[in-house]
């Protein structure tokens, strides 16, 4: 336990080797080199009181002037995107650019980007807990906000392109209902399997950032001024006390959501990978592709945190809480994962080779080689070199360097499932069925609007929730730990 | 203050650091009580064992939650495809466990996830429109940086001059205060 460390560690000369021939009385403790040594994951000593202040603080004080243009725009791309869901709706499928063979295209492209990206939050949340990488504490609640909002930008995706959605919805084959024959959804699909992922993904990552507001929604509740801001904090905290007896059983719940979580975020992207790997297409019909659309979408996802967070903490003066090395810990992510991205691009080139079928050799020279090859270049350059910048720390801890490659990682991973997908169906076996996608301008527009309502809804999470767990980083702090000086321990131990 | 009309909760004594609060909650424990409770803005490592608290036994329902979504999931594949209107799709079995596996994971982890939420919250007596504890105006810095321990005066060890002393002087609390139901 904690408690016997920290004491052994103080007391380490008391229990002397018996075995040797001198008993030494006191062993000599050399403090750790300089280079050892870690940054601390609060910076300058910040006490309690000045991280609530901090981060309570962004929801009850007038949102910065920045903000208000910045949540116009994106409402405008969100009423863009209904819009032209609406226009898709009420004319069908047609309005998008696609056809046959290629009919899958921007819209499955944009569902499993927007997917993609919703796993780091989930790994930020769970993985790393369950390995206890304290780092994650500051970036967990906006990274899995951001994944509750990404799982709703893709959930649209599916949901539309089937065109009548009314079928898709009910009766229909997105459910388990019986259809106006009686016959039900059949489970061997991949298609169904996946709707069952998605839906517990986003319901569980929702339960799971919401038990970990709880505390920090009583917080909220303890310092609302107004009669409004006291009954809707106070209505969610659930009459939250902090008491000891009830953090034992959250602490407990916690580490099971996260347990159960690992395996759910490890799930969902295999399963949305058997969407296109359990078909005969050549180019889709490999094993390779579950492990590898995982760590493609936590690529992704670290991308997107970085985005998100890197002008938060400066726009909101948040870089003693999320501090450079935390930024440097989401780019070693992102270089090892880029790393097995780029890793798996190879690979699939070599068992198209090895495997010897030439419908799947030719469909990989087709991607690298044929019409577009443009868009199989630019995956290239964005996620196999672009991540490799990040061997150098100098550029790791460059806040505006990490920025920008954080976008071009999120382009490079819109241009992976763009080119896996249309790639694979535009040339069909028989030559007399090839073709060439080229997106309408409704396709376009729609997914430039799901940047919207996804900005609208970070937005408004910033302005009306802590956008970082506040009682989590509060336990991570020296102060906060009782056999450590500056939680109140006595010198003597 | 007290004012004899209502009746009392109990004792709520106040705290610096986490090392005060996690002393007091020993002497608290080895002091006999069974009805008080320590309030901590953040969970603090090595509090259940300072109360003397049991393991929290909320890894029951999810278990009971997961069990629950497994066999629902197998149940309602076997059900739709095999019972109801069997249909051979592509030459393949009607039902195997194999095929139903995917679904019946997720509504395992699912199930298992709501188990915990309302487990959780269940053990917790949670929620909870009315605690006295939160009418004290000192007691708002629980959730900020303050440390507490409360003693409900429901407690068959509760004497309120004598607690009173014990957690102002034995347990070094830095303020003492009465607080009615």
């Amino acid at each position: 336990m904690a408690t016997a460390a920290a004491a052994s560690h103080h007391n380490p000369g008391k229990k002397g080797s018996s075995d040797s021939g001198i008993v030494p009385p006191v062993l000599k403790v050399y403090d750790p080199p300089k280079e050892l040594e870690r940054e601390p994951l609060v910076l300058n000593n910040r006490s309690l009181g000045w991280i609530t202040d901090s981060i309570a603080g962004i929801c009850e004080n007038p949102m910065p002037k920045w903000w208000w243009p910045v949540f116009v725009l994106s409402a405008g791309g969100m009423m863009l995107m209904f819009s032209l869901v609406a226009y898709l709706i009420s004319t069908g499928v047609g309005v998008w650019g696609l056809n046959q063979p290629a009919d899958w295209a921007w819209d499955i492209t944009n569902f499993v980007f927007w997917i993609g990206i919703g796993h780091a939050g989930t790994l930020i949340s769970a993985v790393l807990f369950l390995l206890r990488q304290k780092w994650r504490t500051s970036i967990n609640r906006a990274a899995e906000a951001m994944t509750l909002f990404a799982v709703a930008c893709a959930g649209i995706f599916p949901v539309v392109h089937t065109g009548r959605v009314w079928f898709a919805l009910y009766p229909g084959f997105l459910f388990p209902v019986p259809n106006a024959n009686a016959i039900w959804p059949q489970f061997r699909s991949p298609l169904l399997w996946d709707v069952f992922a998605v839906s517990t993904y986003g319901t569980v990552s929702l339960l799971f950032w919401y038990v970990g507001l709880i505390p920090d929604l009583a917080t909220l509740r303890d310092r609302a001024k107004t009669l409004i801001r006291k009954f809707a904090y106070g209505l969610f905290s659930l009459g939250w006390t902090n008491s000891n007896r009830h953090w034992s059983n959250y602490e407990k719940a916690y580490l099971i959501f996260a347990g159960l979580s690992t395996p759910l975020v490890l799930s969902v992207h295999s399963i949305v990978s058997f969407d296109f790997a359990v078909s005969q297409v050549p180019g889709w019909h490999t094993t390779i592709f579950p492990p590898y659309f995982v760590a493609g979408a936590i690529f992704s996802g670290f991308g997107m945190v970085l985005t998100l967070l890197i002008p938060m903490r400066s726009l909101f003066g948040l870089e003693d809480i999320i501090t450079k090395r935390h930024i440097e810990l989401m780019c070693k992510v992102i270089l090892a994962t880029g790393s097995i991205v780029g890793y798996a691009y190879g690979m699939e080139f070599f068992i198209a080779w090895y495997g010897g079928s030439p419908y799947e050799l030719y469909a990989f020279k087709n991607r690298a080689f044929g019409p577009y090859a443009w868009a199989y270049w630019s995956m290239i350059t964005c996620n196999v070199i672009s991540p490799h910048l990040f061997w150098s720390r100098k550029l790791r801890t460059w806040p505006l360097f990490v920025w920008f490659v954080s976008i071009v990682v999120n382009i490079g991973m819109w241009f992976e499932r763009f080119v896996i997908i249309v790639t694979s169906l535009h040339r069909d076996y028989l030559p007399s069925s090839w073709g060439y996608f080229t997106p309408s301008w409704v396709d376009v527009f729609t997914f430039v609007g799901s940047f919207g309502l996804f900005m609208t809804l970070f937005l408004l999470f910033i302005r009306f929730l802590p956008a970082i767990a506040i009682s989590e980083v509060k336990a991570v702090t020296p102060q906060a730990d009782p056999h450590h000086p500056l939680g109140g321990a006595k010198g003597h131990h | 203050m007290s004012n004899s009309s209502s009746r009392p909760h109990g004792l709520l004594a106040e705290f610096e650091t986490p090392a005060a609060v996690m002393d007091a909650a020993i002497l608290c424990r080895d002091a006999g009580f069974s009805k008080w409770d320590v309030y901590t803005p953040f969970p603090i490592h090595g509090m259940d064992e300072a109360m003397g608290l049991r393991k929290s036994p909320v890894g029951w329902f999810t278990f009971a939650g997961g069990c629950t979504g497994f066999f629902t999931g197998m149940t309602m594949i076997w059900f739709m495809n095999k019972f109801d209107y069997p249909l051979v799709v592509g030459g393949k079995p009607l039902f195997t466990p194999l095929f139903a596996f995917p679904v019946s994971y997720e509504m395992t982890i699912l199930l298992g996830a709501f188990g915990t939420l309302f487990g959780m919250l269940f053990l917790n007596r949670l929620p909870r429109l009315h605690n006295p504890l939160l009418k004290v105006e000192r007691f708002k810095r629980a959730s900020n940086d303050r440390f507490f321990i409360c003693i409900e005066a429901a407690d068959s060890k509760y004497a309120s001059e004598a607690t009173r002393q014990f957690l102002a002087e034995t347990c070094h609390a830095t303020a003492v205060e009465y607080v009615e139901e």
